[in-house]
C-alpha cells in the first residue's frame, strides 16, 4: 500500500506540469480560473496545442496518434491540467467519436476522420439525446430509412453541446422502427451542412448558449457513414457512454474550485472578518474538502484497478455521483461566499475584456451563472440516479 | 502508487479474519460482549498467540508491525466479528510507552504484546466531552513519587485493566496543553475505586475515581508537564483503530443489508427490486467505498512527521467515520425494517458499534472544528 507516486508517475507528471507551463496560454487559462466563457477559437488552439505534443486523443491507441498511456497517466495528466487551468478537451470528437470509430468503423473510415479529428478539421457534436429520450436513450425516435446509396433522416436532437460551432453529428437513428427498443438502432455520421439539417439555440438557466436543438427534414445520408452495422448501434453507444470513465469524477476540476472558494473565503469579509472565520461557513468548506480527500483516493484506488487489469465497470459510476456532488457543493460555497453579490445579472461581465469595473468582488460576474451551468453535471452522462440503478444493478445485483 | 497490501499484511488480514469468523460468531461475541466481564480471557490469549497484538507494533518495541496498514487490517477484522477484547487499549497505552517510555516502562510493552497485561488508556473526564487538553485529574509531588486525585470517564475495559495510563495535570490551566503529565498506574492502586458497567455496544467500561493515589518516581511516562504529545499520538493510533474497525462493521452490516434486500420478499417480489431501496442501497456503498478511502489516507498518514498534515488526516478520517457509521446504521435498520430492531439480529449489534464509535476519542463535530482548526494553524 503506497500513496505517493512512483519515480516514473512523479517525473511524469513533472513533464506534464512543465508542458503546461510552457505552452498552456494564459489567456486562456485566466478564463478558466476566472469562470469565464470560452470562444470556439480558444478551444481549437488549446486542441491544437495537444495535437502538436501527442497529447491530445491521450485515450487512443498508439497506432492511430495516441501517447499510448496508462490509466495512471491519463489521470496524472487530467489532474495537472486542470490544476494549471487547463480547458476540459471537447469531449465529442476526441473521447467520443475517435474510440467508437477504433472500435467499430471501416478502415476507410478510420484513415478518414481519425486524422480529422486530431487536426481539428471537423468540430463534431453528439446526436443522442431527443426531447422525448433523454437518460432512456434506447427510446429515441429520429429515423434513417434506407433509400439506395443514402439513408433519409427525419427527426430532432436536442441538447446538442456546442452544435452551434460544429459541422458534424453524430447521430443515434432508428432504422428498424419494428424491432424493440435497443434493437433497430444506428449508428450514423451526418454532415451538418447537408440541406435540411437545421439547428437552433437554447438559452439555459444562465443565460447562457451552450446547448442547441438539432432538426432533420429529409436529410441525406450516404450510406458509408454509417458505424458498424445497420441495427447495432445501440452496442456502439454503450460502450461509448461507459468509454474510460474514470476521468469522470474531475477530482481536478473540484481540487482547482476548492483552491479558488479558498481564496475567496479568506478575502470576502462578513463583518469585519474573513468569512473563512465564520464558523458554519468554514464547516461548510471543511466537510466538501474532506468528502474530496476521500474521493481522490477513491478515485486512484479506481485507477489502480484498472491499471492492475481491472475493468472500470460501475465504480464509474460511484465516482461520478459523488465527483459531480463535490463539484456542485464547491460551486454552490463560491456563489454563497458572494452574498448580495451573487444578484447583479450583467451577462457582459462573464466575458474576458469586459471595460467596466466589477460590480462587487471579480469572482462575483461569474458565481451565480457558473453554479446554475454546473447543475448539468448530476443530469448528463446518464444522470446521478441512472448511476444509481447501474450500480444496483452490477455491483450490488439488485 | 499501490492499494495492494503486502503479502505478510495480507495473509494477517486473512488469518484473523478466518479466526474471527470461525471463533467469535455472534453468538459467542454476544455471550461475551454482554457478559459479567465484557471480555474474555481465554480468547484475548488466542489472540495473543495469533499475533494479532503483536502486530500492532514495530520490531523495535518486540512487536512485527506496527504501520497504519498493519493497526487498520488488524481493527477492520475485530470489526467484522464485533471483538471486545481490549486490542484499542493495548495499542494506545503500548504506543504511547514506545513513544515516551524509559528503556524500564518500555518493557511492560511484552506483557500486552503476549496478552497478559490488559491496559486502558484513562483520560477522559466527566467534563471533558473530547476536548484533549482538559484534564481537571491532579497529580502533587509526594516524597519522590506523587498522589493522583481526580475522576477518569469511560475508560474502555477499564475494569479489567491491570495496567491504567492515566493522565493528570501537573501544573497549568485546566485545558492548557501544557502540564499534563502521564501516569502508569496500577488497576488495583489503593485508593482507586473504580465502578465497572456494560455498554451499549457491548464490552465493558468503567468510571475510576483517584483519591490520593500513591505511585512512585517510576510511573511517570516521559517528562513531566510534557505529556500532551505523546498523549495526541497515542490517540491518533486510537483513532485510526476505531475508524479501521467501523469499516469492518460496515461491511458486514452492508453485506447483511444487501443479502436481505435480495431475499426478503413482498408484495410478491424481493424488496430489492423498488428503486426506492435500491438507491438507497447504492447511496450506502458508495459511503462505504469513502469510509475506506478515509481509512487508507489516516493509514498512510499516522506516521508522518508533518504534525498537520497527519493529524488532519486522522480528524478527516473521524469526521466521515462519524457521519457515514451513523448513516450505515440507520440506514441498515431502515431497510430491514422491524426485524432490524431486534436484539436477535446480529445486525442490530453492528449498528449499535457503528454509532457508538463516533463517541470515542471526539465526534463528528469535534473534529470537524478541529480540522478547520489545524487548517488555519
Amino acid at each position: 500500500m503506497d500513496l505517493q507516486f512512483t519515480p516514473e508517475e512523479q517525473a511524469f507528471r513533472e513533464e506534464v506540469q512543465a508542458f503546461l507551463k510552457d505552452k498552456l496560454p494564459q489567456h486562456i487559462a485566466g478564463k478558466v480560473k476566472a469562470g469565464q466563457r470560452l470562444s470556439k477559437a480558444d478551444q481549437e488552439e488549446w486542441h491544437a496545442i495537444l495535437n502538436e505534443r501527442g497529447w491530445l486523443a491521450n485515450h487512443w491507441p498508439q497506432e492511430y496518434g495516441g501517447p499510448g498511456w496508462g490509466a495512471v497517466q491519463k489521470f496524472i495528466f487530467d489532474n495537472e491540467c486542470a490544476l494549471a487551468g487547463g480547458p476540459r478537451i471537447v469531449p465529442f470528437g476526441v473521447n467520443m467519436l475517435g474510440p467508437v470509430l477504433i472500435k467499430f468503423g471501416n478502415a476507410a473510415q478510420k484513415s478518414y476522420w481519425l486524422p480529422r479529428i486530431l487536426k481539428g478539421q471537423d468540430w463534431w457534436c453528439q446526436g443522442y439525446s431527443e426531447p422525448g429520450a433523454g437518460s432512456d436513450l434506447a427510446s429515441v425516435k429520429t429515423t434513417a430509412v434506407r433509400q439506395g446509396d443514402h439513408y433519409i433522416v427525419n427527426g430532432q436532437k436536442t441538447w446538442t453541446t456546442q452544435g452551434q460551432h460544429a459541422n458534424m453529428i453524430f447521430c443515434l437513428v432508428r432504422t428498424d422502427r419494428e424491432a424493440k427498443a435497443q434493437s433497430g438502432i444506428s449508428f450514423l455520421l451526418v454532415d451538418m451542412t447537408t440541406p435540411g439539417v437545421e439547428i437552433r439555440p437554447i438559452r439555459t438557466i444562465d443565460g447562457d448558449h451552450e446547448v442547441n436543438e438539432v432538426f432533420f427534414t429529409d436529410v441525406k445520408v450516404p450510406v458509408e457513414n454509417l458505424v458498424g452495422e445497420e441495427n447495432k448501434g445501440w452496442t456502439y453507444a454503450k460502450f461509448l457512454l461507459t468509454y474510460e470513465r474514470t476521468g469522470i469524477a474531475g477530482v481536478g476540476f473540484c481540487v482547482a474550485a476548492l483552491a479558488k472558494l479558498k481564496v475567496i473565503a479568506a478575502k470576502v469579509h462578513k463583518n469585519g472578518k474573513p468569512l473563512d472565520q465564520d464558523p458554519l461557513f468554514a464547516a461548510r468548506m471543511a466537510q466538501v474538502e474532506i468528502d474530496l480527500e476521500n474521493m481522490k483516493t477513491t478515485n486512484l484506488r479506481v485507477i489502480a484497478a484498472v491499471a492492475g487489469g481491472g475493468v472500470p465497470g460501475a465504480e464509474s459510476s460511484m465516482l461520478k455521483i459523488r465527483g459531480t456532488e463535490i463539484r456542485q457543493e464547491i460551486l454552490s460555497l463560491i456563489r454563497r461566499a458572494m452574498g448580495p453579490y451573487a444578484l447583479p445579472f450583467i451577462e457582459e461581465a462573464q466575458y474576458a475584456g469586459y471595460a467596466e469595473p466589477p460590480v462587487g468582488p471579480a469572482e462575483a460576474a461569474t458565481a451565480a451563472a457558473n453554479y446554475f451551468n454546473y447543475r448539468k453535471l448530476s443530469i448528463f452522462g446518464g444522470s446521478n440516479e441512472i448511476q444509481k440503478n447501474i450500480i444496483s444493478k452490477m455491483i450490488l445485483g439488485l | 502508487m499501490n492499494f495492494e497490501h503486502t503479502e505478510d499484511r495480507r495473509m494477517l488480514a486473512d488469518t484473523l479474519n478466518r479466526f474471527v469468523s470461525e471463533q467469535v460468531g455472534i453468538e459467542t461475541r454476544n455471550r461475551i460482549a454482554y457478559g459479567d466481564t465484557g471480555m474474555d480471557t481465554a480468547l484475548w490469549a488466542q489472540f495473543a498467540e495469533l499475533g494479532a497484538i503483536g502486530a500492532l507494533f514495530p520490531e523495535g518495541d518486540g512487536g512485527f508491525g506496527g504501520a497504519g496498514f498493519d493497526i487498520a487490517v488488524v481493527f477492520e477484522a475485530l470489526g467484522r466479528g464485533l471483538v471486545v477484547e481490549p486490542f484499542l487499549g493495548a495499542l494506545v497505552v503500548g504506543r504511547a510507552l514506545g513513544a515516551a517510555g524509559s528503556a524500564a516502562q518500555k518493557e511492560r510493552i511484552a506483557g500486552l504484546i503476549d496478552g497478559s497485561t490488559v491496559a486502558s488508556l484513562a483520560h477522559d473526564e466527566p467534563g471533558s466531552h473530547y476536548a484533549l487538553s482538559r484534564v481537571e485529574t491532579r497529580a502533587v509531588r509526594n516524597g519522590d513519587g506523587w498522589l493522583l486525585t481526580g475522576q477518569k470517564a469511560v475508560v474502555v475495559q477499564g475494569d479489567n485493566a491491570q495496567l491504567l495510563l492515566v493522565s493528570a495535570r501537573t501544573s497549568g490551566a485546566v485545558d492548557s496543553e501544557d502540564g499534563i503529565s502521564l501516569f502508569l498506574v496500577p488497576g488495583d492502586a489503593a485508593r482507586l475505586v473504580r465502578r465497572g458497567y456494560g455498554r451499549v455496544d457491548g464490552g465493558h467500561a468503567a468510571e475510576i475515581t483517584l483519591t490520593n493515589v500513591q505511585v512512585g518516581p517510576e510511573a511517570l511516562l516521559g517528562a513531566e508537564g510534557q505529556g500532551y504529545a505523546t498523549l495526541e499520538r497515542a490517540v491518533g493510533y486510537g483513532i485510526l483503530a476505531v475508524c479501521a474497525e467501523a469499516l469492518g462493521a460496515m461491511e458486514v452490516a452492508k453485506k447483511d443489508t444487501l443479502e436481505y434486500l435480495q431475499t426478503r420478499k413482498q408484495f410478491g417480489v424481493p424488496i430489492g427490486s423498488f428503486q426506492a431501496l435500491q438507491h438507497r442501497m447504492a447511496d450506502l456503498l458508495l459511503e462505504v467505498e469513502q469510509s475506506r478511502s478515509a481509512v487508507i489516507n489516516a493509514a498512510a498518514a499516522i506516521d508522518s512527521a508533518d504534525r498537520t498534515e497527519r493529524e488532519r488526516a486522522l480528524s478527516a478520517a473521524k469526521v466521515t467515520i462519524g457521519r457515514i457509521g451513523a448513516l450505515v446504521a440507520e440506514e441498515s435498520i431502515q431497510l430491514h425494517g422491524g426485524i432490524g430492531m431486534t436484539w436477535e439480529l446480529p445486525l442490530s449489534h453492528y449498528a449499535k458499534r457503528l454509532v457508538m464509535v463516533d463517541h470515542q476519542f471526539g465526534d463528528e463535530d469535534h473534529h470537524l472544528a478541529r480540522f478547520i482548526a489545524l487548517g488555519q494553524a
